[in-house]
């Protein structure tokens, strides 16, 4: 593949030059997610599959081009397909559409209108992204390739000017100077601590010590975030092209890319984006015939949620447990094997390339005084738009959850959302309209994190929640200091329990007793930040703990052990819904007899209370007061006449 | 290089790349520990040795173990915010050490000096208790002096334990460094000496650990 290097910056133009004229603007492609593990899930494979059949099967090879995509964000209407140039977008789009889609817009350009997007609160269509609500509030400044990109074709990040910025930076600037564009960004990690990425860069550059090296950080592991393996897997060589640049302001020539094991396909690609780019040189010696060389090595994790933390994750490179080490010195001083280190983020690294590109002055333009540029976020929970998304900083929460997410599914109140996973923590109704920024998320207690926004209604019980993020963290602390193993074993029991009903008064004071040491004392960032979620909902929702220990009642309803299931006698109409959709046939009655539950059996599974029809809202959730008797066996249904 | 820091108000000597405790130490002043062991590297895991340490205005609680001492640097070694940590820290722990319902050697000393209940958390503690703290004591000594790797740590979080490498074991026999080392005495009083039946690697796999 020798003849493919491309050695100067207008080699790279010719390149993209003859990669553009081979493309005709106004062929037809059909735009698939099939390349992130969320739209193969939803069936997107078979649905490209079918397109792929039924175009050879027309003879339509030539006028049409299948494009095979990462995430392009909208994960709830997956399998999605847009159609370009026109951009129409077509969800939750089956195998047996395909032959539709075909004959009415691929050779007709007409509309297939049922499989238009329509907004669930308004009933509006859509034809096309700009009228989709989801994405018409967005800024998709990193994640907005991804739908023209298939990631394992180098080319197509190259006609949508890939690697012009890495040719900028190399040939118009020295290291110094890019360094300087970083710093003026004003570009904060986006991995979750927010630390200004220019600083971190220049600690490395200027720390004593041969080889410095530059990681990229995909270990992300907050539950309900996706964000760095969209990214990873829907455009690679966005965060590999940051990469670059990065370690030439730096001066490093060796880099590392950690991508967790459970993430196969990011992995795949990125190695695939790697091959590729050595080829055309844009790593390498001679990196574009500019003298700089570098060269990245991909690592897979090794199921560990703590290798994400730096030291921990430095360790794994170097081939040790990924755990994290007693240190106070920074990593980007010392680092792998002891030499100066950067470590960012995927979504870090991805924002490079547009900085260098548009110049840090743009970059400021968007955004709060504190934080700025965009911020992907994973949204996700009781919202009716879950996805990926893209907005500026400064965006309100509100704005976030409803303008975006289109609020609270089946009218039902918007109660807390949970940002930057596990480390942070509920933001309860009334900061709703606080904006997105690192700093104003930190005051309430929460944090910006790595993205994860995880919506909760008036259904979701606060200590449940908390005994959720806390057992998850249980389960992925390193075990390696007493504060985190000990104090998140401990805080575990004690939500348990309090979500059980054996809750004891001084609970709370040892929940924040046991969090106060946490965060104080605990090795790493993932023991002191732990006990987040259990600290905001008792600093917001503390009336609902007290609820549970005191009069072992569950306000929401949704903790089991303090939650009957009852259908009132005077509004049962003997439908047989939940008799028939009982699984463990702990429903009672029969045709126009009334139903009633019987407590031994109920399992508590919710199935009664979702299925029961709204019109008769006969099934009751019933927590800290005593369950009404039962009917007297075999009462009848007293129906109206009809006339 | 000698570098001054104040210890609790008192002017303190030391050489650079000393860490705090080693500062206070030398200066006669007391800083608990737990997983400390002055002949390998400082591994900060009981985070006992906690304390106080101000600078530039910036107060901040970081392990003494690992911390290197600065010029001007300012330490507390007792202060509120740091006896509730011990506190805690002791009261967490103490039912994983627990044999017959008491602690013994430092944790018990510990206990009665920062006033820790230790039956506070112990009606949560519904695992096993191990009479192990993890404090890697004899994980790093086997390590890094005595140069075999006859005992590590397996699997992670509340499942993480120290278990001996059976085939390693054989230096066991004429070395048993570790045995002193052990802050609770699990080692002694639970190794037959000879095979390390029941505190090995199989026997963590095996889910008996």
């Amino acid at each position: 593949m020798a003849g493919k290097r491309i050695s100067s910056p207008e080699g790279l133009e010719q390149l993209r030059k003859g990669i553009l004229s081979k493309r005709d603007p106004n062929k037809l492609i059909v735009s698939i997610c099939t390349m992130s593990v969320c739209g193969q899930s939803r069936g997107s494979v078979d649905v490209c599959k079918r397109f792929k059949d039924e175009i050879r099967h027309a003879g339509l090879e030539n006028k049409v081009d299948i494009r095979e995509t990462g995430c392009q964000g909208f994960c709830e209407r997956e399998p999605v397909v847009i159609i370009f140039p026109d951009g129409l977008y077509y969800v939750n789009v089956k195998p047996d559409d395909v032959p539709e889609i075909i004959s009415t817009t691929l050779v007709k350009r007409g509309l297939v209108e049922r499989l238009l997007y329509t907004d669930p609160t308004t009933g509006k269509k859509g034809a096309k992204e700009s009228d989709i609500p989801f994405y018409k509030n967005q800024m998709r400044i990193v994640f907005g390739n991804n739908r023209y990109i298939n990631p394992r074709y180098i080319d197509d990040y190259i006609a949508l000017g890939g690697y012009s910025a890495l040719s900028k930076a190399l040939f118009q600037m020295t290291p110094e100077e890019v360094l300087e564009e970083i710093k003026k960004s004003n570009l904060r990690g986006r991995g979750g601590g927010g630390f200004p990425t220019g600083i971190k860069w220049e600690t490395t550059k200027n720390a004593p010590g041969e080889p410095k090296y530059v990681i990229v950080n995909c270990d992300e592991g907050d539950p309900g975030a996706y964000m760095d393996r969209s990214l990873m897997e829907g455009n690679p060589h966005s965060v590999l092209e940051g990469l670059i640049i990065g370690a030439y302001a730096i001066g490093s020539q060796e880099g590392f890319i950690y991508v967790r094991q459970e993430y196969p396909i990011a992995y795949e690609n990125t190695i695939q984006a790697i091959k590729q780019a050595e080829e055309y040189g844009f790593l390498g010696e001679n990196i574009l015939g500019s003298g700089f060389d570098f060269k990245v090595k991909v690592h897979l994790g090794a199921g560990a949620f703590v290798s994400g933390e730096s030291t921990a994750l430095m360790s794994a490179i170097e081939g040790r447990v990924g755990e994290p080490k007693l240190k106070y010195i920074h990593t980007a001083v010392s680092g792998v094997k002891g030499r100066p280190s950067c470590l960012n983020n995927v979504e870090t690294w991805a924002n490079v390339p547009p900085i260098i590109n548009k110049g840090a002055m743009w970059f400021n333009s968007i955004g709060t005084d504190g934080s700025k540029g965009s911020k992907i976020f994973s949204l996700v929970g009781k919202v009716n738009n879950t996805g990926l998304v893209e907005v500026p900083m400064g965006m309100t929460l509100r704005q976030l959850i409803y303008d975006i997410g289109g609020g609270i599914p089946q009218g039902k109140r918007f109660k807390a959302v949970q940002t930057g996973g596990p480390s942070g923590g509920v933001i309860p109704e009334q900061y709703l309209d606080t904006p997105i920024d690192f700093d104003e998320l930190t005051k309430l207690g929460s944090m910006m994190g790595s993205g994860g926004t995880v919506v909760m209604d008036e259904d979701t019980c606060m200590a449940d929640t908390a005994r959720y993020f806390i057992s998850f963290c249980c389960e992925e602390s390193c075990g390696k200091c007493i504060p985190c193993r000990e104090g998140l074993r401990t805080l575990r029991e004690i939500l348990t329990d309090i979500c059980e009903g054996k809750g004891q008064e001084g609970d709370i004071e040892a929940i924040e007793d046991i969090a106060a040491v946490m965060q104080d004392a605990s090795l790493c960032a993932l023991g002191t930040t732990a006990a987040n979620p259990a600290l905001t909902t008792l600093k917001y929702f503390r009336d609902e703990y007290q609820a549970h220990i005191r009069e072992k009642r569950c306000p929401a309803k949704s903790c089991k052990a303090l939650t009957s299931y009852y259908i009132d006698p005077e509004k049962c109409t003997a439908c047989m819904i939940c008799f028939k959709n009982c699984p463990t046939e702990a429903i009672h009655g029969g045709k126009n007899i009334v139903h009633w539950i019987e407590q031994e059996k109920c399992i508590k599974c919710n199935t009664c209370f979702e299925v029961c029809p709204p019109r008769f809202s006969a099934v009751r959730r019933i927590s800290g007061e005593p369950l009404p008797p039962p009917p007297a066996p075999g009462t009848k249904v007293i129906r109206e006449k009809k006339r | 290089m000698t570098i001054t820091l104040q210890i609790d108000g008192k002017e303190v000597k030391a050489r650079e790349g000393m860490t705090v405790l080693e500062a206070a130490k030398e200066a006669g002043i007391k800083i608990p520990t737990l997983c400390y062991l002055d002949k390998v590297k400082p591994y900060g895991a009981c985070r006992i040795c906690s304390v106080e340490v101000e600078r530039k205005g910036r107060v901040r609680i970081v392990a003494s173990c690992g911390y290197p001492v600065e010029q001007g640097l300012v330490v507390r070694t007792r202060s509120p915010r740091v006896d509730r940590i011990r506190k805690v820290i002791i009261e967490l722990v103490a039912p994983t050490a627990m044999v017959d319902g008491e602690v013994a050697g430092e944790i018990k000393k510990l206990a009665k000096e920062y006033n820790a209940n230790i039956r506070r958390f112990k009606s949560r503690f519904r695992a096993k208790p191990t009479r192990c703290i993890l404090c890697g004591q004899c994980v790093r000594y086997c390590d890094e002096v005595v140069g075999e790797h006859a005992i590590g740590f397996v699997g992670r979080g509340i499942e993480r334990r120290a278990a001996f490498f059976p085939e390693k074991a054989r230096a066991c026999l004429t070395c048993q460094a570790c045995f002193d080392l052990c802050p609770t005495g699990k080692i002694p009083s639970e190794t037959d000496f000879v095979v390390f039946d029941g505190f090995s690697v199989d026997d963590y796999l095996a889910g008996k650990l």
